[in-house]
């Protein structure tokens, strides 16, 4: 509550305003402030800690009434055999070169350049077109679902990365939007400069304004790593064979075979442990680029 | 901490940066369109040389998202209303049928109506409850808190885990018999919860799944309050105001482009829905968590069933924007353009 005191101390407060009453009242705030906090930061903690947890233990840890809180011995070999029940590394593999890879790759190219064309270039129309950007933002992307995957079948890349990947070659309107905020802070001098010295519009995107880019396209590549990362409806419409599978997909199959019953012990925490290992790239990647991480959430307000 | 701030300090106006005010992002054209016309009195074409040139190299720039926009959204666009009209389950050609799909989704399909049902309660009540959840969560973390950075870092947290590991992780927390929310129930002789068993209990229990996820907003509105001129509070402390004054008349005045935004997106995301009912109760018990979009996956691709499904899209569509404009033409009074920000 010390931070309460010197706060009533900092406030230019003319004295003879009526100062208890209203004292009494921020006081009261301040005190709820921190008697909700804490108890919701817990809470909002406490499924991540019992995942962690969870996969420290065994099954005899695991089926007792009270819960145990802090699995004493712990089981951190959980780790390493639940990564082997299924062909997890395979799928990791595919989460990573199949498919996050390249869709952040090929969005970053594709936004920048589009997002440059509507920040750096003036042209007639420019400001129309882009509304479009931002109004498709808003558009259900339950609408082009079948569709897609009916013209995706037709191609006849069902049960590949494509369907998935090829998209991200001709721009996302969030990337582009975000981009094209940040080209604008750019000053027009600089590329006027270039433009007199004869550079051509691609060089200057490339040589000038990419390299004082490099804050917002750190935003780009971690927002589409992450939805990528943890996408599951797009692969559970578009492959079937599972050796082709992203981690989110693999997870599923280990819960099928965890829930029934009797088919291998320790089931529970071996679910636990594949989660653990999915989410920790994002968490430690949150704890790493925090700074990126919020910047971009609060310009566009993408979502995680 | 930068905030948004890093991203916007050069412009001569400050750059509205939310899309969902689309009025407020900054229109060049007019300008543009002066010129252009001013000029087009002396030459035969109506730009010069130069602007042509301009316009090449800027569709040029942005064909990849014309392109895109025309091939993964326009066409899809419109193949999803003519598929909606017919029947097709992907071996057999499409047979047209009119408007059948709809009249038998609205008048003859009692399911269709529980799906709605439901979907407008967990939209209903996950989206307000998020929202503002999140709205006082930021307030909180934005007066004076110690270790501000661990809280916000927590809240957020949940709102990036892959939904699939969230999922399981809450599948095991709210199991019946050996999840730890039943086991620390039982252990103080309180009566379980059947959580995700039990149609009473299965829609807000995935709400709370949903509110613990959405720090993304608690990040938003965080950024957005630390824009609000100091000078204001001042001004109110000065007048005599307290903490609650100064929340109603000033903080959340300021804030409301944001609780707009914030509002509209919660909507869209929250009508479509899919992975943490899909994995956890995959529509039960007794259809009280089928939502719209686990409903139309469900007839797409287990049932495929194109048609319906295109139909089911469709009516999706037709209610977000109807709920988006109800919001828009709502925030005329509660919102709060210009000022000083």
């Amino acid at each position: 509550m010390s931070t309460a005191a010197s706060q009533q101390q900092v406030r230019p407060v003319p004295r003879h305003y009526g100062v208890g009453k209203r004292r009494l009242v921020d006081f009261a705030i301040e005190f709820i402030k921190y008697f909700v906090l804490v108890p919701l930061t817990f809470s909002f903690a406490f499924p991540l800690y019992w995942m962690v947890s969870s996969a420290l233990k065994v099954d005899a840890q695991i089926f007792t009434v009270p819960p145990i809180l802090v699995p004493i011995p712990a089981h951190p070999e959980n780790f390493v055999d639940a990564w082997q029940i299924l062909p997890f590394t395979k799928y990791a593999v595919n989460s990573v070169f199949l498919y996050t890879g390249p869709v952040v790759l090929f969005t970053l190219l594709s936004s920048t350049i589009v997002a440059y064309g509507f920040a750096r270039i003036r042209w007639p129309g420019r400001d129309t077109l882009f509304w479009v950007v931002v109004m498709t933002m808003m558009l259900p992307w339950a609408v082009t679902m079948v569709p897609l995957f009916i013209t995706f079948k037709a191609l006849g890349w069902l049960d590949t990365y494509r369907p998935l990947v090829v998209p991200a070659l001709f721009g996302h309107p969030y990337m582009i939007f975000l981009l094209r905020q940040f080209f604008l802070t750019l000053p027009e001098e600089l590329s006027d400069a270039a433009r007199i010295d004869g550079a051509s519009e691609f060089g200057i995107l490339f040589r000038i304004i990419l390299p004082l880019t490099k804050p917002a396209l750190a935003v780009v590549a971690l927002f589409r790593f992450l939805w990528a990362w943890n996408d599951y409806l797009g692969p559970l419409i578009y492959l079937r064979d599972e050796d082709r599978y992203p981690l989110a997909l693999g997870i599923e199959i280990l819960s099928r075979r965890a829930n029934d019953i009797g088919n291998f012990s320790n089931g529970l925490p071996y679910l636990m442990a594949v989660s653990t290992i999915v989410a920790l790239p994002v968490i430690l990647t949150f704890f790493l680029a925090q700074r990126t991480f919020i910047e971009g959430i609060s310009l566009t307000g993408v979502k995680g | 901490m930068g905030g948004a701030g890093t991203f916007v300090v050069a412009r001569r106006r400050p750059v509205q940066l939310y899309p969902v005010a689309g009025r407020l992002l900054p229109f060049q054209g007019d300008f543009m369109a002066a010129r252009a016309q001013a000029e087009s009195t002396q030459s035969v074409s109506r730009f010069t040389p130069g602007e042509w040139r301009n316009l090449r190299l800027g569709l040029l720039f942005v064909s990849p998202w014309v392109l895109g926009f025309l091939v993964f959204t326009i066409y899809p666009l419109i193949a999803s209303l003519y598929y909606s009209l017919t029947r097709y389950d992907l071996l057999r050609p499409p047979v047209f049928l009119g408007l059948k799909n709809y009249t038998i989704l609205f008048f003859d399909d009692p399911h269709f109506w529980n799906v709605m049902g439901n979907t407008i309660y967990y939209v209903g009540f996950s989206v307000p409850l998020g929202v503002g959840s999140a709205f006082i969560i930021a307030n909180m973390l934005n007066s004076r808190v110690v270790a501000r950075t661990f809280f916000r870092g927590i809240i957020y947290i949940p709102s990036i885990v892959p939904a699939v590991a969230s999922a399981m992780v809450w599948d095991f927390l709210m199991n019946v018999q050996w999840g730890a929310i039943n086991g620390l129930l039982r252990s103080f002789g309180l009566p379980i919860i059947p959580f995700l068993s039990n149609p009473a209990w299965s829609k807000p229990s995935l709400i709370l799944v949903a509110v613990w996820a959405n720090g993304a907003a608690v990040v938003i509105f965080l950024a957005s309050l630390q824009d609000v001129p100091r000078a204001l509070y001042e001004a109110a402390t000065v007048d005599g105001a307290n903490m609650w004054h100064r929340f109603r008349n000033v903080t959340i005045p300021i804030t409301s482009p944001i609780i707009l935004f914030n509002l509209i997106m919660g909507l869209i995301v929250a009508f479509q829905e899919f992975t943490i009912p899909w994995i956890l109760t995959q529509g039960g018990p007794m259809n009280s968590t089928e939502f719209y979009l686990v409903h139309l996956y469900r007839n797409a691709f287990a049932y495929l069933r194109m048609g319906k499904a295109s139909a089911l899209a469709w009516i999706l569509l037709l209610i977000i924007v109807v709920f988006t404009m109800i919001v828009f033409r709502s925030s005329a009074r509660w919102v709060y353009y210009g000022g000083e920000k």
